[in-house]
């Protein structure tokens, strides 16, 4: 993506993209750990989609169905919060991102 | 109808407030501006001005409220000194970084430790790299005048960049003068419908305010900024001549007082520059070459106008209201001497700190700079670059 000059940028920092930050996708900098769903342990509580910084937790028909893996970071709150006694998510290990990755 | 009144300097920025009548006044009271925000808000109870005045629990918080209130559509302005407005600090980034035209009435104060009420450039002058437009003022008139122009430079869609204007405390803020108030109708006429720029109200359009950039977009933007401010100086000229013409007062970047034949000269800006006219009336009849330059806007600094004025001299003595603890000379001479630096002739520079928490300069204390002045103009030679008047040695 082409980035603006300092001539082409709007005054006072204001953004007309409003919204873009949906372009920046935080998955691709992940921290070595990821959540993984078991939908038959899930409450459907909505803790770990309230809790999530990201907005990474996938929701259909208002029913929670995993994880988008290209907004989650891995910071393992979902996992932490989820209250279900045999937990609905749970972090597993992978290769560790780099970051920066961003939307180029 | 255009009348004198007895005014201090505080009620003349709160006057010149009630004139303009901004959409929302945000402030916090403090010493020595304390009677701008109180004087406002009899006005607001009185039903003398039609915006909103908005008292928060402190001076981040007033600028905070200027910031949204700015950002939402509206024309700001604030009042603060010396700890208020270095309470201020953050938000004032913030202020210019988005570039919102908001106007500030700083009663310059000094800063603790120890702790002082009286008069001094501290406050602004840790201000100084804000990004702000900075202006000064010799006396209440000129404070009056200064905040009236200071809405058309801060709003004008080249510039749109904040400006406070400094009146020295107490010396200004609460020194009764004749001041010519000009008619309600002609100053809102000066100063025009106002026009913001991506108001937030504006809920036709999609945008965001305030983004995060991360290292690849965040220089930009600061560069971006500056062009604000380096649009400010022509503005500033423009401002002040239509001023002149519609009021009879005229504006520059400074002030030459008997300058015309001068050889050594004296630099100082604010209410002291007051007291170095007559100083200078005293030398003058005494058959001394010497004159005064008073800087009226120090950001953006005037370099190449004041460099011009002062490349001739012998000797110039640069008097800063504000000490810079371990810098190579307090702000105002740092930057007229670099300005200097370029030209092949250029005078000998001394800096003297002077006035800190209110201490007084006397028409003596001038002729002490003076007489310094003649010893480098005739041998050539500094002794002391940066030294201190009327200090217990």
């Amino acid at each position: 993506m082409k980035k603006e000059t300092w001539k082409e940028l709007t005054i006072g920092t204001i953004n007309l993209d409003a919204g873009n930050s949906v372009k920046n996708l935080t998955g691709t900098w992940r921290s070595g750990h990821k959540p993984e769903f078991i939908e038959e342990h899930c409450i459907q509580c909505f803790f770990c989609w309230l809790y999530c910084p990201h907005f990474a937790i996938l929701v259909e028909d208002e029913e929670v169905k995993g994880i988008n893996y290209d907004y989650c970071t891995g910071c393992g709150i979902c996992a932490e919060e989820c209250p279900s006694k045999e937990k609905a998510i749970v972090m597993v290990k992978e290769e560790a991102k780099l970051a920066g990755g961003g939307t180029e | 109808m255009s009348v004198l009144k007895t005014l201090n300097g505080n009620q003349t920025i709160a006057e010149a407030v009630r004139q303009v009548d901004p959409d929302v006044v945000a402030a916090y009271p403090i010493t020595p501006s304390t009677a701008i925000v109180e004087t406002i808000a009899k006005f607001k109870a009185d039903g003398l001005i039609s915006g909103e005045f908005v008292c928060p629990e402190s001076e981040h918080s007033a600028m905070s409220v200027c910031i949204g209130a700015a950002s939402a559509g509206g024309r700001v302005m604030t009042a603060t000194a010396s700890q208020g407005l270095a309470l201020m600090w953050e938000m004032l980034y913030i202020a210019a970084g988005l570039r919102l035209p908001i106007v500030a009435g700083i009663a310059n104060r000094a800063l603790s430790a120890p702790i002082n009420i009286h008069g001094d450039h501290s406050d602004t002058m840790g201000a100084r790299d804000t990004g702000w437009i900075q202006i000064y003022s010799e006396n209440c008139q000129e404070a009056y005048d200064n905040f009236i122009q200071a809405f058309r430079i801060a709003e004008h869609l080249d510039v749109r960049t904040p400006v406070l204007v400094g009146l020295d405390g107490f010396i200004i803020s609460h020194s009764m003068e004749v001041v010519q108030v000009e008619d309600d109708n002609l100053v809102k006429e000066f100063i025009g419908e106002y026009q913001a720029v991506y108001p937030l109200l504006d809920t036709s359009r999609k945008f965001t305010v305030g983004p995060i950039d991360f290292t690849d977009y965040y220089f930009e933007h600061k560069r971006n900024q500056m062009e604000g401010i380096e649009n400010a100086p022509g503005v500033i000229q423009q401002v002040g001549k239509e001023f002149g013409e519609k009021f009879g007062r005229f504006y520059g970047f400074f002030e030459e007082y008997r300058m015309e034949d001068a050889e050594t000269c004296i630099v100082v800006m604010s209410s002291a520059a007051g007291t170095c006219k007559d100083a200078i009336d005293e030398m003058r009849s005494e058959g001394k070459k010497i004159g005064l330059l008073k800087p009226r806007i120090f950001r953006p600094f005037p370099d190449k106008q004041i460099a011009e004025a002062l490349k001739g001299m012998k000797a110039v003595a640069v008097l800063d209201r504000c000490a810079c603890p371990g810098a190579f000379g307090a702000p105002l001479f740092t930057e007229i001497r670099n300005a200097l630096y370029d030209y092949e002739q250029r005078p000998k520079v001394v800096n003297y700190v002077f006035g800190l928490g209110g201490r007084d300069i006397m028409v003596e204390h001038f002729k002490e700079v003076a007489e310094k002045l003649d010893k480098i103009a005739k041998t050539g030679k500094v002794e002391e670059v940066y030294g201190y008047l009327n200090l217990r040695e």
